[in-house]
């Protein structure tokens, strides 16, 4: 099979991070800051072409890597979705560094800020290898080295408590990827392959003969739960609010936006297009996804109430936006899975914005995280008051938001599933979004009061600069545009989704 | 009876299940990734001991003997050296933030280090 030019970019989205990250290395910490944001700047402007060649009429495609077919090679794929998630992430990763430039150079030591650099561009490469690879182990290695990277941007910053929460994090990940691996061992014995076309051409052998029934249900059980652990759903949450609020606020946004959001973006895919939906349906792990999605959108939300520090706060937030996504997963249908993949996107330019912000409004008050002493906080830093704003808006639902069309989406596909889901998800919703609003408003009204009077705010060292007011200006403007123009990307995941299995 | 022709596949899982809980519940760091690492070792066990023929030996061609009916599936193999890969870099990373964690707070006991991290909190 001869490839066009443009078909090699998914494999250069890939490797230029990786390769970068190996030359970061050596650099110096202000070239290699400058090095990294240009190449994670390239792999934005690779996902943009490709996804306007798919947009243009392009068909997905496989891609075979070193010249050996299928079933013997390793492949990538490509399709409408990859390249908008592509898209997404690397932007939301570009941001995310950008915005947390000035705080990197305060958490971190001079001789490692290279190091973290190389950790970044691992990151970004391991991310695309998770959206476009086609070969279920080359997932699981991908894996490990996110989990591997988020542990080292969690530990960053030298402190008692971010060795802690590292160590937490690695303890839980690794029983999820674990699980996950039995998960792809247990497959592989099963099917005798290891690409995801092959794998369900043989799953739907094994399914439609009705053999093997209870080994199939345990291998879709071990890898949802494998992954359901890595990103944070509800009941295996522990790990969540000390490794997002003591580290730097670049590697929280990373994690929480980008991390949390690969593995499920793995999952879907996963069932897509190693299983099948209808098999999985037929498991019925959906309607456990879907009771602990509302679940936890209620506890995180409930957790997140009794905070009295704002990235605690934005940690459990997280907790009950992943219920959303594990809710709109959980409905089984496509409607609920486009809900999902969207809330995916929207969530991540959220999440990343209330992070940096926070850091930055957290700056302008002493340095101290607290509600006690935020107040006024708008007025001391009003970029990030202002981003924080339409964050929390954005989360609470407000229309012309992201966060708006996500739960019109979610709420739609609620109706149409229909049964008892349906007044499941509707009820839920509502709820949460209910104590969506009491704990982010309430935040909100904070930053704009007025600061007690026996408090005062030591000046804050040197500016907060450019980079962090430009990066939360275009996130801003990136959620407003989700809300405004969310048709276009509704369609382009519904069409992604359409041609993914 | 399946539990003696496949007792490999049953001694993986029980080690599997033995390296689970111990790094799931167990107080002490060190055993702790003693315990990922058995929990990994007994998946390769199993997955080695799927990709093994009985009579065939490793597919590294010898005497020029080429037919397939000769060797083993090669591709657990390569998977197995993979997650070991793996399994090494993650057990090394754990160690080194054991050896931060004990350097700070002195102690290998994960609850005493929370307790000890609150008070540093706290009183900071």
């Amino acid at each position: 099979m001869i490839h066009q030019l443009w078909q090699s970019i998914p494999f250069a989205c890939i490797l230029l991070p990786l390769v970068s990250a190996a030359v970061c290395s050596v650099l110096k910490p202000a070239a290699a800051r400058r090095f990294c944001l240009s190449i994670i700047t390239v792999v934005t402007g690779l996902s943009v072409y490709l996804t306007a060649q798919f947009a243009l009429g392009a068909e997905s495609y496989t891609y075979m890597m070193g010249h050996y077919s299928a079933p013997w090679g390793n492949e990538i794929r490509a399709g409408m979705l990859e390249a908008v998630t592509a898209l997404f992430f690397s932007v939301v990763m570009a941001l995310s560094m950008l915005g947390g430039l000035k705080k990197i150079g305060e958490h971190i030591e001079e001789h490692q800020r290279s190091l973290y650099c190389v950790v970044l561009l691992l990151m970004t490469s391991a991310l695309m290898a998770q959206v476009f690879t086609n070969d279920i182990f080359t997932s699981y290695v991908f894996l490990e080295i996110m989990t591997l990277g988020a542990c080292a941007m969690i530990v960053s910053r030298k402190r008692g408590r971010t060795l802690l929460a590292a160590t937490r994090y690695m303890i839980m990940n690794l029983i999820g990827s674990g699980l996950f691996l039995l998960g792809i061992i247990l497959l592989y014995d099963l099917t005798g392959h290891l690409l995801m076309e092959n794998l369900q051409t043989s799953v739907a052998a094994i399914h439609a003969s009705g053999e093997y029934a209870l080994p199939l249900t345990v291998v879709i059980a071990l890898m949802t739960i494998g992954l359901g652990i890595k990103s944070a759903l509800f009941p295996f949450h522990t790990w969540v609010s000390d490794a997002y609020s003591f580290t730097t606020p670049t590697s929280s946004a990373v994690i929480s936006s980008l991390v949390c959001k690969g593995y499920i973006f793995l999952l879907l895919k996963i069932y897509y297009r190693v299983f099948g939906l209808d098999v999985v349906l037929s498991t019925g792990i959906f309607d456990i996804l879907l009771v602990f999605g509302v679940v936890g959108m209620i506890m995180g939300s409930l957790s997140a109430i009794r905070q009295n520090d704002i990235r605690r706060m934005i940690a459990f937030s997280s907790v009950a936006q992943i219920g959303y996504i594990y809710m709109g997963i959980g409905l089984g249908t496509a409607e609920g899975m486009m809900a999902a993949m969207f809330h995916v996107f929207s969530h991540a330019l959220c999440k990343a914005m209330l992070f940096l912000s926070a850091g930055g409004l957290a700056d302008a008050s002493g340095n101290s995280k607290k509600f006690r002493d935020l107040r006024g906080a708008g007025f001391r830093a009003p970029v990030a008051g202002v981003a924080f704003t339409i964050g929390a808006l954005s989360m609470v639902g407000f229309p012309f938001l992201g966060g708006f069309s996500s739960k019109l989406n979610f709420a739609l596909a609620g109706m149409s599933a229909g049964g008892t889901p349906s007044l499941l998800v509707i009820v839920a919703l509502t709820i949460s979004t209910a104590l969506n609003t009491l704990y982010f408003l309430r935040t909100v009204v904070t930053l704009y009061r007025k600061p007690a009077e026996d408090v005062s705010y030591p000046a804050e060292k040197g500016r907060r600069g450019f980079c962090f007011g430009l990066s939360l200006v275009i996130f801003s403007v990136l959620n407003i545009a989700m809300g405004l123009f969310s048709q276009p990307i509704i369609n382009a995941i519904t069409a992604g989704l359409a041609t993914f299995s | 009876m399946n539990l003696f022709t496949n007792y490999v596949e049953i001694a993986s899982m029980v080690l599997f299940g033995i390296g689970f809980t111990t790094l799931l519940l167990h107080r002490n760091m060190i055993k702790k990734i003693i315990g990922f690492s058995m929990m990994d070792s007994a998946m390769f066990l199993f997955l080695a001991a799927k990709g093994y023929i009985t009579g065939r030996t490793a597919p590294i061609v010898e005497n020029g003997v080429q037919e397939m009916t000769a060797y083993i599936n090669p591709i657990p193999a390569g998977l197995v050296l993979t997650g070991i890969v793996v399994s090494v870099s993650v057990t090394a990373v754990m160690l080194a933030l054991t050896v931060r964690l004990y350097r700070r707070y002195h102690s290998l006991d994960i609850d005493k280090i929370t307790e000890l991290c609150r008070k540093e909190d706290e009183e900071a």
